[in-house]
């Protein structure tokens, strides 16, 4: 739907321009495109709804999980749906002291009295698992104690201790002071290897659960050496394609599309019949003696698999934007540099090389932005240190089933991700991109 | 063509054959000398050949046979970028995504000339094609002439002796291509560098060139200045070729001195100036121009013979007028006349005399 570029009428010509019978010329013309304009726009409401629905209200709903978790302010009914506010009594002593009051007994005594309510509600266990993500240990507490909740009697503190020491730790009363409300940064300061202590002052981790940022800088290092990788083999291929005579070319464009054709699971795969250490290269190796037996290669289950097998899969994404600009660049181009006295290398240097960047650019971040987020591959091939953040994610997702801590990596993948367009844009313009 | 090793000889052909399959020959046999600063035209139908030959010239082919030499130095072996021509492309080749200084600069960094010379050079030759307030543009940002004049003075900043140009006016219109024929001819002139031009394009070959080489089928056809060219195409290909034609086919009778008595095929004889016919009996093709005919009685000279025609139709043109008449059985005798006052304007259907000196009408080959 084009905006006709239609220019009003100079500030100093008096009259507005106008139709034949008077009308304004501008709502002349807007009327005359409005029954266009709504036709073009039905043509795309399906696609838009279909977005709409499948990418941004879900991408909406993992930001807004990330921030927000009620396992530990309300809980709702399974079968009838009713929601209940839990922790009530908790939330106020909460509200009423500040950070750092040493919990005294009318804490205590709010918190059996949640502890029963719990109980009557078979809640417990959310609670719990609330309280868990960010101090383990904690659900097994929550769950013994919610089950003699009613016959706990006062003195709330002494009976509390007594049925666990840990009640008394000053990091879980912190937990449970972030936890009342549904809303929260924790899951973030998680998602960075980062926790609050008991004073709320933010503090990295243990040394031994710093995981995320580990991850997050190899899926970071791992992806930008995937793209090295896929430009350093794409490039000469796709110069190939490009300049060949298309009956030739058309046969080594298939043969790079064949990867597509065939499915992730048996490519990956298949790199793991060829890459193990029992496999077809190890053998090979070691059949024409440049390996002896006991010292087979290790490519597979490692960084390496990961880096080999994501580089081939990933291969044609660069080839294809490549391509897509080495094909209409007349060889003219470099002949008329070389009749200018440039050799071949200074003119694929000066004249070819920077006419391909926007074929670089699309292809580097159409590859870079896959790797970030690749799962199945780092899953299945890269054993310990060639798993991704995205398997991470995969794993709070269905393992761990902390969905707001998967959230808040998946958020903060997509921020890296459009801080990496962003810097893109800046450094070598979007209008240079040239996907196709 | 008889290949004369002259001292003056700056670009040489010799025996140059060049085939890109190993079954067909694109270039046969090719001979082809050029004293310096003459401005040659590569004419002919596209495939005859003439593109080959340049840029074997650029060095852009190999020959496949024969010498290619520079000032009497053999060039086969020596890549592109060190022969120094300058080139002119048919699409201009201007690097987009360089501004058209940058452009211009290109051949005198990769010469590794200094700063404050590069841009020195730049400016004079932006000048010399007028283009000097575009410096700072890209080539996209330019018209058709324009990239075209830029292109030019890209060729020509290096001040290379030779400048090849591969059908460089293709792409702008009728008038644009007369001023740029114009402004090629005079810089080469006042350069004094030699040109090699490649087109398809009679008019701008005729107008531009000291000589033109009339290319068909891989062989040189005929190379001559283009007044001969015109005036004496020494056989039937480049008679059609170059400007309109009249044929007339018709049977050599006798051959005496410098006038062939010819039977045209249906019985008339006339006499012609024999050019490629040799014994009688043989087939020929008669070639006279459209401008040599008179149709008015009166004027005929002396010696001239005079033949019926029949008019078919009258096409006014503005300057001139022009005549189709059916003559010895061609349909497609075309007769050209100046709107002069006194010119009569035929209708279709009278029929007529029309004549010609002898002199005017050549017997070529069939």
């Amino acid at each position: 739907m084009a905006d006709t570029p239609q220019s009003g009428p100079a500030p100093d010509v008096p009259t507005r321009l106008t139709t034949a019978d008077g009308k304004p010329l501008k709502a002349a013309l807007a009327k005359a495109q409005a029954a266009a304009r709504r036709r073009a726009f039905l043509l795309v409401l399906p696609l838009l709804a279909f977005i709409l629905i499948t990418f941004v209200v879900p991408i909406g709903q993992m930001l807004h999980r990330s921030v927000h978790n009620e396992g530990f302010a309300v809980h709702q009914d399974i079968g009838s749906g009713v929601r209940t506010p839990i922790m009530t009594n908790l939330r106020d002593w909460f509200a009423a002291n500040p950070q750092g009051t040493e919990p005294d007994e009318v804490a205590y005594e709010a918190l059996v009295k949640d502890l029963v309510v719990l109980r009557d509600l078979k809640a417990p266990g959310q609670a719990g698992t609330r309280i868990n993500y960010e101090r383990s240990g904690s659900r097994s507490m929550f769950t013994k104690a919610a089950r003699r909740a009613k016959k706990i009697e006062p003195p709330y503190k002494e009976a509390m201790l007594e049925l666990d020491e840990d009640w008394a730790d000053p990091e879980l009363w912190q937990v449970m002071r972030g936890a009342v409300s549904p809303y929260t940064s924790n899951f973030y300061l998680a998602a960075v290897d980062r926790e609050r202590d008991a004073a709320g002052d933010i503090q990295r981790v243990n040394e031994n659960r710093r995981v995320y940022v580990t991850l997050f800088v190899r899926t970071l290092v791992l992806s930008i050496l995937i793209t090295a990788m896929t430009f350093i083999l794409g490039y000469p291929i796709a110069h190939l394609l490009a300049t060949l005579p298309l009956r030739y070319s058309n046969l080594l464009m298939i043969l790079v599309l064949l990867p597509f054709w065939t499915s992730l699971l048996v490519r990956t795969t298949s790199w793991m019949v060829l890459l193990q250490s029992q496999g077809v290269v190890n053998d090979l190796l070691v059949s024409i003696g440049l390996l002896s037996d006991d010292n087979r290669l290790q490519m597979m289950y490692n960084r390496w698999g990961t880096i080999i097998a994501m580089t081939h899969i990933l291969l044609p994404f660069m080839v294809l934007p490549l391509y897509s600009v080495m094909r209409p660049i007349n060889p003219s181009y470099v002949r008329a540099a070389r009749s200018l006295g440039a050799t071949s290398w200074t003119a694929f240097r000066r004249v070819y090389f920077p006419q391909t960047v926007p074929g670089i650019g699309a292809g580097a971040l159409l590859v870079f932005i896959l790797a970030v987020g690749y799962y199945i591959t780092p899953a299945l091939v890269g054993g310990a240190d060639g798993q991704l953040i995205s398997n991470l994610i995969a794993f709070h997702m269905q393992k761990s089933l902390n969905w707001s801590l998967a959230a808040a990596l998946a958020a903060l993948l997509l921020a890296g991700i459009l801080a990496l367009y962003w810097i893109y844009d800046r450094l070598i313009g979007i209008d240079n991109l040239k996907l196709g | 063509m008889a290949k004369t090793s002259t001292a003056d000889a700056f670009v040489e052909f010799e025996r140059v054959q060049k085939s890109y399959d190993g079954e067909t020959l694109v270039v046969k046999d090719l001979n082809l000398t050029m004293p310096k600063g003459e401005f040659l035209t590569m004419l002919g139908p596209s495939g005859s050949g003439k593109t080959t030959c340049l840029m074997m010239l650029a060095g852009f082919e190999t020959a496949t046979h024969g010498d290619i030499r520079l000032s009497g130095r053999s060039i086969n072996d020596i890549p592109p970028h060190k022969r120094g021509i300058g080139m002119v492309f048919q699409n201009y080749a201007l690097f987009p995504h360089m501004t058209v200084a940058e452009n211009l600069s290109f051949p005198l960094e990769v010469r590794k000339l200094g700063k404050s010379d590069r841009e020195a050079k730049v400016k004079r030759a932006l000048d010399m094609v007028e283009m000097g307030a575009f410096g700072n543009r890209r080539p996209a940002q330019l018209s058709g002439g324009q990239q075209q004049r830029i292109a030019l003075a890209r060729a020509l900043v290096f001040e290379p002796e030779l400048v090849l140009m591969d059908e460089p006016l293709g792409a702008l219109d009728k008038q644009l291509r007369e001023k740029m024929q114009f402004e090629i001819t005079r810089l080469a002139h006042e350069l004094g560098i030699t040109v090699v031009y490649v087109t398809h394009d009679q008019t701008e070959a005729l107008t531009m060139s000291d000589r033109v080489a009339v290319f068909n089928d891989g062989v040189i056809q005929q190379l001559a200045p283009p007044d001969a060219l015109y005036e004496e195409p020494s056989n039937s290909f480049v008679a059609q070729f170059i400007g309109e034609n009249n044929t007339l086919e018709g049977v050599v009778k006798e051959i005496n001195g410098d006038v062939a008595l010819v039977q045209l095929d249906d019985g008339e004889l006339i006499d012609c100036k024999p050019v490629n016919v040799s014994q009688p009996g043989e087939r020929t093709r008669v070639s006279i121009r459209p401008e040599r005919v008179e149709l008015n009685k009166e004027r005929l000279q002396p010696g001239a013979h005079t033949l019926k025609a029949e008019v078919l139709e009258f096409i006014y043109m503005g300057d001139i007028f022009r005549t189709r008449l059916r003559v010895a059985g061609n349909d497609e005798f075309i007769v050209k006349t100046r709107n002069a006052a006194d010119q009569v304007r035929l209708t279709p259907g009278t029929q007529i005399d029309i004549g010609w000196l002898p002199r005017d009408c050549r017997a070529l080959d069939a």
